[in-house]
């Protein structure tokens, strides 16, 4: 973090993306989380993604839950509306606010003991419905506001900074969020923003339940030699099975890539997402498979990242529902009240 | 042998069955057939937790003179479970009747000599005309039915006609149902002496009135009132509403020509999950809401006080009913007035609406919708299982084509765009109400972060004492606000000045109107205020004001209503009575009677003339 705060004035010559923002305005308050802290890089990460994209900022919605990771809304997009919500439910916040109006982007902003402890049962929910958004779990393992405890997500035998063992097994938010139906599964690591980058863009391109668990190590309580979530364990042990190109429907796909390495997938919007192989045995669009090579990596102790699920023609929650294409939000009292006439039919049939 | 009773559409039926024998609808056939004749009647359920084989009962109240409370005591038993068959046989007044199915011969010690005892042999009849074990079992109810209209006096032509309405385009159905009410009937008038003592006379009381659930009728209000989504978790006695309004939905919310839903309803995966959906749609501007009952406002407390903070719309139907786990939660109760009223942590008050019957349940809920849009914060329509599952005699509902809802204080992006000062939390208008932007309104203005407590006027972080202090006067004077904008209290004059008063709300309605029809016949002088809305309007506390003693009568065992007057109008504990119902079965005049009766009496300032028990 920095107590010194950036100008808001720009200079002129910063480059402006097709809608005429500079990625300047894509940032939000000054962080107040620790220097070095993985969430910070997130947060930078998602302004890349976001200004990339060329989406308004504010046609994005931002919620979270409670803790270090749902302070980090206040610190981008400036310019969008931002809940701050209760602990471990911002799932069922974002699923509301989804409903109300489909027009916008959802991107929920949660932590470990947000999600996989207080919250699991709301992180599990929003994923079974479907519902489109972009889900990021900033995932340390450990509660850092109140001062370093275990969470839910902390690996089996790593230890604390104080020492202690932790002896429960660990919930892998990646594998729940492929057994429960989650159409876009991603892992990455805050220290890896090449990666980081485009796993965000292709996750707000995509129309359902987009889960992102960023691996993010906590600078103050999580980050000791014994910790499975410090920046050097997970460096040592990243085993990245791909890397992913977003490119926008106006871009051409002018790389050249050496055949059998590469593939691309069209989504909805016109978007392509262009997944080069790094693990030539990988198949982001099986999801079993996934779930198998994920466990199988992992009992070796290994952190895969990478897109690890896809599944390009997904539908949300509101194709589910069923619902005017139009914000439910627009809807007045024409499209809504039955009216008096219809009220006196129903009064007959009570007779 | 006590005389027996002699009675024209004035009399109570009670149905002791087996939950899940198919009885439900040949009750209510029973009854919609006494109102078709134009004679008032009010059916209860009193059912169990369970799907199928513990005891059940349907209580039908016929009063000529429209009093739809539940009276107490029971005058016709039709005993049609041996479970349950010692505690229905008691519970006959004596000169009372006993209907029963007379196929088993049962000893005399089953009997009671002050019982007039009628037998039907259904089960052999049944036997003699079904070989389907299923049929037996259904049109068992239907023959009783039938035997009934002959015993009571009941046009058989109305059940004919019902049961028509009923089987409209499946003929399949509707021979066989008639022909076994022909057979209940025709063996009752063969065999028995028809009518009875008790008789349905026709009459004019019922005119235009409808006969609905509350939980149907508010499910509508919700309809009308604009809500587009709904969140809730099943949970007795609130689904039946949850379930209307995705029917009512599909009748009346999708695109005539895409065939689209102009709603969304999500049955969430616990009721935190619901309150959570509800709060994040009205954060986004839609009007949203969720039933339910006492666990689920139990589970919701920390999202309540978070709407309450961040100043987020919600509307929240508490279906009341008793205790917690499972068991009781099938009766009625008043028992969530305090929970609601103060949810969650924090300092927190809430507005509740009291409806009395479906009618102002279909109007408070689409009221409900207004409130919370004006005074940006979740708002409670506090019915119960009484209202919410039973069908209820009520006037028609009404709707005003001329309304147009109040969103509230929503800022616009043509204002924004002009310049117009936006501050989330400012009290611009000096009633506490501030504006709030939907999100996605405007490109560079009128974002926010919304927050629980820690943010100053302009919804920036602040944890310093004075904003935090600021904020909480400010949502003071909301409140403040919102006792100019709640249903107003009903007040019914004494005969004579008094300085006695009665404070009444919901479901209390009826039992208490009828009793005080009796104190006015008997005498006694009795000013009645029926409190609709919380915060109470000004009229209630002067009413409080101008009487010596009130009683305050409640469906609950703490003096709920009580409490809340205490504690908001600084009364005098003293002065306020409370006398109070809480055995899971309705309230009756009959208890609101005699429990004021004796209480008038005890502080002696007339005699009295003895009122009935």
């Amino acid at each position: 973090m920095t107590y010194l705060a950036k100008p808001k004035l720009h200079h002129p010559t910063l480059p402006k993306n097709k809608v005429g923002y500079t990625r300047r305005d894509y940032e939000g308050a000054i962080s107040t989380l620790c220097a070095g802290c993985g969430h910070d890089s997130i947060s930078a990460a998602i302004i890349q993604a976001c200004f990339e994209l060329d989406i308004e900022p504010h046609r994005v919605a931002k919620l979270s839950g409670i803790g270090c990771s749902s302070k980090t809304p206040t610190y981008f997009l400036g310019n969008s509306h931002g809940f701050n919500s209760v602990h471990g439910r911002m799932p069922s916040v974002l699923t509301g606010a989804n409903l109300a109006n489909r027009e916008l982007i959802y991107l929920g902003i949660s932590g470990d003991g947000d999600s996989a402890s207080i919250g699991l049962g709301q992180f599990a929910h929003a994923m079974r419905r479907g519902v489109n958004m972009v889900y990021i779990v900033e995932n340390n393992g450990v509660y850092g506001l109140t001062k370093g405890q275990f969470s839910a997500t902390a690996d089996r035998g790593s230890k604390s900074k104080k020492g202690a063992l932790n002896t429960d097994s660990p919930i892998d938010m990646v594998q729940l969020a492929l057994q429960l139906g989650a159409t876009y599964v991603a892992r990455s690591f805050s220290g890896d923003k090449e990666q980081l980058v485009p796993l965000i863009k292709g996750a707000i391109d995509h129309c359902g339940a987009a889960f992102i668990d960023v691996v993010s190590p906590c600078v103050a309580f999580n980050n000791h030699p014994g910790s499975t979530k410090s920046y050097d364990y997970v460096r040592e042990h990243n085993e990245a099975v791909n890397r992913l190109d977003v490119m926008l429907p106006r871009e051409t796909i002018t790389a050249d890539y050496p055949p059998g390495s590469s593939h691309a997938v069209t989504l909805h919007d016109g978007t392509t997402l262009v997944l080069h192989k790094l693990a030539a045995d990988y198949d982001p669009h099986d999801r079993v498979k996934a779930m198998n090579y994920l466990a199988e990596r992992q009992a070796q102790g290994h952190l895969v990242t990478g897109l690890l699920y896809l599944e390009p023609d997904a539908e949300d929650l509101h194709a589910s529902l069923n619902t005017v294409p139009v914000a439910l939000n627009r809807l007045g009292e024409r499209e809504l009240c039955p009216g008096a006439a219809a009220l006196e039919k129903f009064n007959a049939s009570l007779r | 042998m006590a005389t027996p009773i002699e009675a024209v559409n004035d009399f109570v039926v009670k149905f002791a069955n087996v939950n899940g024998s198919g009885s439900a609808s040949a009750n209510t056939l029973f009854a919609k057939s006494i109102m078709r004749m134009g004679v008032p009647v009010s059916p209860r359920n009193i059912f169990p937790s369970n799907i199928q084989g513990l005891p059940t009962w349907y209580e039908v109240r016929v009063s000529g003179r429209g009093y739809l409370g539940r009276r107490g005591g029971v005058d016709l038993m039709v005993a049609m479970n041996p479970q349950t068959w010692d505690k229905d046989i008691a519970e006959i007044e004596p000169g009372g009747y006993l209907f029963y199915d007379s196929t088993k011969p049962l000893p005399k010690s089953k009997f009671r000599d002050d019982v007039n005892v009628i037998g039907v042999p259904l089960t052999a009849i049944c036997n003699d005309a079904y070989s389907d074990p299923r049929q037996r079992q259904l049109f068992k109810n239907i023959i009783y039915v039938g035997a009934l209209t002959a015993l009571l006096d009941i046009d058989a032509d109305e059940v004919a006609q019902l049961i028509g309405e009923q089987y409209k385009g499946k003929e399949a159905l509707l021979k066989p149902n008639v022909h076994a009410l022909q057979m209940g009937r025709d063996y009752a008038a063969a065999n028995l002496k028809c009518p009875i003592g008790l008789r349905v006379q026709r009459a004019d009381a019922v005119g235009r009135k409808i006969f609905i659930e509350g939980n149907n009728a508010a499910a509508l209000g919700c309809v009308y009132g604009g809500a587009t989504v709904a969140a809730w978790y099943p949970i007795t006695p609130s689904s039946s509403m949850a379930e209307a309004f995705a029917r009512h939905c599909k009748r009346y919310r999708h695109d005539p020509e895409t065939g689209k839903a102009r709603y969304a309803i999500v049955q969430a995966e616990d009721e935190l999950a619901s309150i959570g959906m509800v709060i994040g749609a009205a954060w986004n501007g839609a009007r949203a809401f969720t039933c339910t009952s006492g666990p689920g406002i139990s589970l919701m407390q920390e999202f309540i006080g978070l709407a309450y903070f961040a100043e987020i719309p919600a509307v929240i139907v508490d279906v009341q009913r008793g205790g917690p786990s499972t068991g009781m939660p099938t009766r009625t109760q008043q028992s969530d007035v305090l929970i609601c009223a103060y949810a969650s942590h924090g300092d927190t008050k809430h507005p509740l609406l009291f409806p009395e019957d479906p009618k102002e349940a279909f109007e408070m809920s689409a009221q409900a919708f207004d409130l919370a849009d004006r005074l940006q914060t979740p708002v409670f329509v506090l019915t119960d299982l009484d209202i919410g599952m039973n069908e209820r005699l009520c006037e028609p509902l009404e709707w005003d084509d001329a309304r147009r809802y109040d969103r509230g204080k929503v800022i616009t992006r043509e204002e924004l765009e002009a310049g117009k000062e936006f501050g989330r939390y400012l009290d611009v208008d000096g009633d506490g109400i501030p504006y709030r932007s939907y999100p996605g309104t405007h490109p560079t203005r009128g974002a926010y972060f919304t927050r629980g407590t820690t943010k100053d006027r302009y919804a920036r972080y602040s944890e310093a004492g004075p904003d935090y202090v600021d904020n909480m006067q400010r949502l003071l004077r909301k409140f403040e606000t919102a006792k100019r904008l709640v249903p107003r209290p009903v007040e019914r004059r004494a005969g004579a000045a008094t300085r006695f008063g009665v404070i009444y709300y919901g479901s209390t309605s009826p039992a208490m109107t009828e009793a005080l029809d009796r104190f006015a016949a008997d005498g006694v002088h009795l000013d009645a205020l029926r409190v609709r809305a919380f915060p109470f309007a000004d009229e209630v506390l002067e009413f409080v004001a101008d009487h010596d003693q009130v009683f305050v009568v409640e469906q609950n065992r703490d003096a709920q209503l009580r409490t809340l007057l205490m504690n908001e109008g600084a009364i005098d504990p003293a002065k306020l009575i409370p006398v109070l119902h809480y055995d899971g079965t309705p309230i009756t005049a009959r208890f609101i009677i005699r429990e004021i009766g004796e209480k008038v009496a005890l502080l002696e300032v007339k005699p009295l003339r003895r009122v009935a028990q």
